[in-house]
């Protein structure tokens, strides 16, 4: 079932979302080799559903075979004092206990060739007083590296831990976060890498019973940055808030994936993630993906990917796939919009007397605020607000979007 | 003493059959210190005729003339319009995320009145402007009408028609969907700003109830794009009674 909606655009972002109730595919369509086995995974060419969207030729070979035994850079830990940060071997038990199994090449090459793990324990019970920030600094893209990061969020903690990314580097890791009863967890992963930079990241997250988990992934720098988010529940009453931003200049191709397996009953799951791009062949891709299974009943979720194309010569591609297996839900439903900034936004504003230029700026602006605000983490949204305020300050010389939509897909 | 004259006024929107006449000729004259309200049925084109004077791309104008004070207004793009003195509460105020409401206020009241307002008085004046119009104070951290209700969305737009302080105020449909207190609150703040000084008030209203609190000099009745009769209050009364059956045969 496939619908091209590169729809007209009368005022601005169009819009595409239906609620629940969409038709059985009949059998799982999100069925994926998981194994630890890299011979397993066989090296993806770009045909492949889970490829089509990459260039494959900027990828260095970390989805080929690659070396992974690169250590060209440095990793600084900024840790609350009651956060417990280790590296360990790679045979420690915690990891591979958020349940995980690598479901792609890259990712299973990476879970291979980490030989160290670095470990965030949260203890039970332990409140953490400020973010714990962990910075990999890149020293050269030369040599492609591996890692691994197992984030545990012990009984009725609550913590954010931060993993920021920056320099040059050509880097596969997998990242495993795992909930227990009653945390509450906030996780950011920041890549601000440099021009040069690949990075293929898998995120999994494993929610349990009644555990809170933000989860955020914030994209501005890198030339292929490309990150999977996988999430399950544990148990029943887990709330999950996936949210992303991201923003795309001239050539960079930066790529979203989610899988939320709604596999628990009376869980929660609510996914925004929010892109801009400005500049020639800047491209985003959103790929949300959500199951809900047959056991997961009461549940409720919602998945919305916005996009906001500033220039002509930009493409963004959203791809929201919702599969239901039972009708005992609360609710389930997804949105997708790309467009330009909103006409209508514009002239509520202008029509108060702020002049066009300003207004647009203040709409661009708030695009991001509301999701930096929904991060919720004030040590970082300073700077995620600089952030956007560079990469804005790229492109104020650049033409604005013509009127005509921009070149997007939304499929379901 | 400021005059807004609007004289056969003719706007087309783009419709996928083409171009399509929703005004056909409005002339209307409003002078500060006068209340007019524009009443009549569904599609006559009253908001029409509102967003025309505030200049939404959507409509087009095709012949006829506004003037503030002889200035051309047409002329004039929308924002230049607001600074101008021309204020427009609209029907359904548009939500933008991420923009506060006290950072949307006080960029607005910097662009009209060409600088910043000072800011301890500022705060008071927005302060005051709320508690009159019984907005909480938390409302001002919140984004710009985001997740606003339909009445928290009404007062904002007076909140912002008192605090921008223009010469002419166009209040479409400011009185639909408000319970009898909300239309109170609202109809207060109109009235606190019509004796703020030489000011001009278009009310455009489906019905009545929103004139037992808000009293019009004159009452013009819109009819398929022009104004089909005017007169005093008692136009008013009249139709409370009747309803629009003069106009469309049915009532509306």
């Amino acid at each position: 079932m496939t619908t091209d909606t590169a729809q007209q655009a009368q005022h601005g972002l169009t819009e595409h979302s239906h609620g629940a109730g969409a038709p059985d595919h009949g059998g799982s369509a999100f069925d994926t080799v998981a194994s630890f086995d890299v011979d397993a995974h066989v090296v993806p060419r770009g045909r492949e559903e889970e490829w089509r969207f990459t260039p494959m030729a900027r990828l260095r070979g970390l989805h080929d075979d690659a070396p992974l035994d690169g250590h060209d850079y440095e990793v600084s830990v900024d840790a609350d004092p009651q956060v417990v940060v280790e590296t360990v071997e790679a045979t420690d038990a915690r990891r591979g206990s958020s349940g995980y199994v690598p479901n792609d090449r890259p990712s299973a090459r990476a879970w291979a060739e980490a030989d160290k793990v670095l470990a965030i324990t949260v203890p039970a019970d332990v409140v953490a007083e400020k973010p714990t920030i962990v910075r990999l600094q890149g020293l050269s893209a030369e040599k492609a590296a591996a890692g691994h990061v197992v984030i545990t969020a012990e009984r009725f903690s609550q913590s954010v831990v931060v993993l920021e990314h920056e320099g040059s580097a050509a880097f596969a890791d997998n990242v495993e976060i795992v909930t227990h009863d009653g945390a509450r967890l906030i996780v950011v992963s920041l890549q601000d890498w440099a021009d040069d930079s690949v990075h293929l990241s898998h995120h999994h997250i494993s929610v349990g019973r009644d555990a809170v988990v933000k989860h955020a992934v914030v994209s501005f720098g890198g030339d292929l940055v490309r990150t999977s988010v996988t999430l399950d529940y544990a148990a029943p009453g887990g709330d999950a808030e996936l949210l992303g931003l991201y923003f795309a200049d001239s050539g960079q191709h930066l790529e979203k994936r989610l899988f939320v397996d709604h596999n628990q009953p009376h869980c929660r799951s609510n996914v925004l993630y929010k892109g801009a791009l400005q500049g020639r062949k800047a491209h985003t891709v959103w790929i949300g993906n959500v199951l809900i299974r047959p056991a997961a009943e009461g549940i409720s979720t919602y998945e919305l990917n916005r996009n906001l194309v500033l220039t002509d010569g930009a493409r963004a591609d959203s791809v929201p796939n919702l599969e239901i297996e039972t009708g005992e839900i609360e609710g389930a439903g997804h949105a997708s919009a790309t467009g330009r900034f909103d006409d209508e936004q514009l002239f509520y504003l202008m029509a108060r007397g702020i002049p066009a230029d300003e207004a647009r700026r203040l709409v661009v602006r708030g695009f991001f605020t509301e999701l930096i605000n929904k991060i919720g983490v004030p040590e970082i949204a300073e700077r995620l607000t600089a952030t956007v305020e560079r990469e804005l300050a790229i492109g104020e010389g650049l033409p604005a979007a013509s009127a005509t939509p921009p070149t997007a897909t939304v499929e379901h | 003493m400021s005059t807004l004259e609007i004289r056969g006024l003719h706007v087309s929107v783009e419709t996928e059959a083409g171009p399509k006449e929703i005004l056909r000729g409005v002339d209307l004259t409003v002078r500060s210190g006068q209340t007019h309200a524009i009443m009549g049925p569904n599609g006559s084109g009253k908001s029409t005729l509102a967003y025309s004077l505030a200049g939404h791309p959507k409509y087009t104008v095709t012949s006829g003339e506004v003037l503030l004070d002889g200035e051309d207004v047409l002329a004039m793009t929308v924002d230049e319009r607001a600074r101008a003195g021309l204020f427009l509460a609209m029907q359904y105020p548009v939500e933008v995320p991420g923009v506060s409401v006290s950072n949307f206020l006080r960029t607005a009241k910097t662009a009209v009145d060409g600088g910043a307002p000072k800011l301890r008085t500022w705060v008071k004046d927005v302060k005051e402007a709320m508690d009159k119009l019984a907005i909480a104070d938390d409302f001002a951290e919140r984004d710009l009408n985001t997740g606003f209700s339909g009445g928290e969305k009404k007062r904002h737009e007076i909140l912002q028609l008192e605090l921008l302080n223009p010469k002419f105020a166009v209040l479409d449909e400011t009185d639909s969907g408000l319970d009898i207190d909300a239309l109170r609150v609202v109809s207060d703040g109109v009235n606190r700003f019509s004796a703020s000084g030489d000011k001009g008030v278009l009310l455009i209203t489906h019905y009545t109830r929103i004139l037992r609190y808000i009293k019009p000099d004159f009452v013009h009745v819109f009819v398929a794009g022009r104004v089909a009769e005017e007169g005093g209050p008692e136009l008013a009364e009249k139709l409370e009674e009747k309803g629009y059956v003069d106009y469309v045969g049915t009532p509306a």
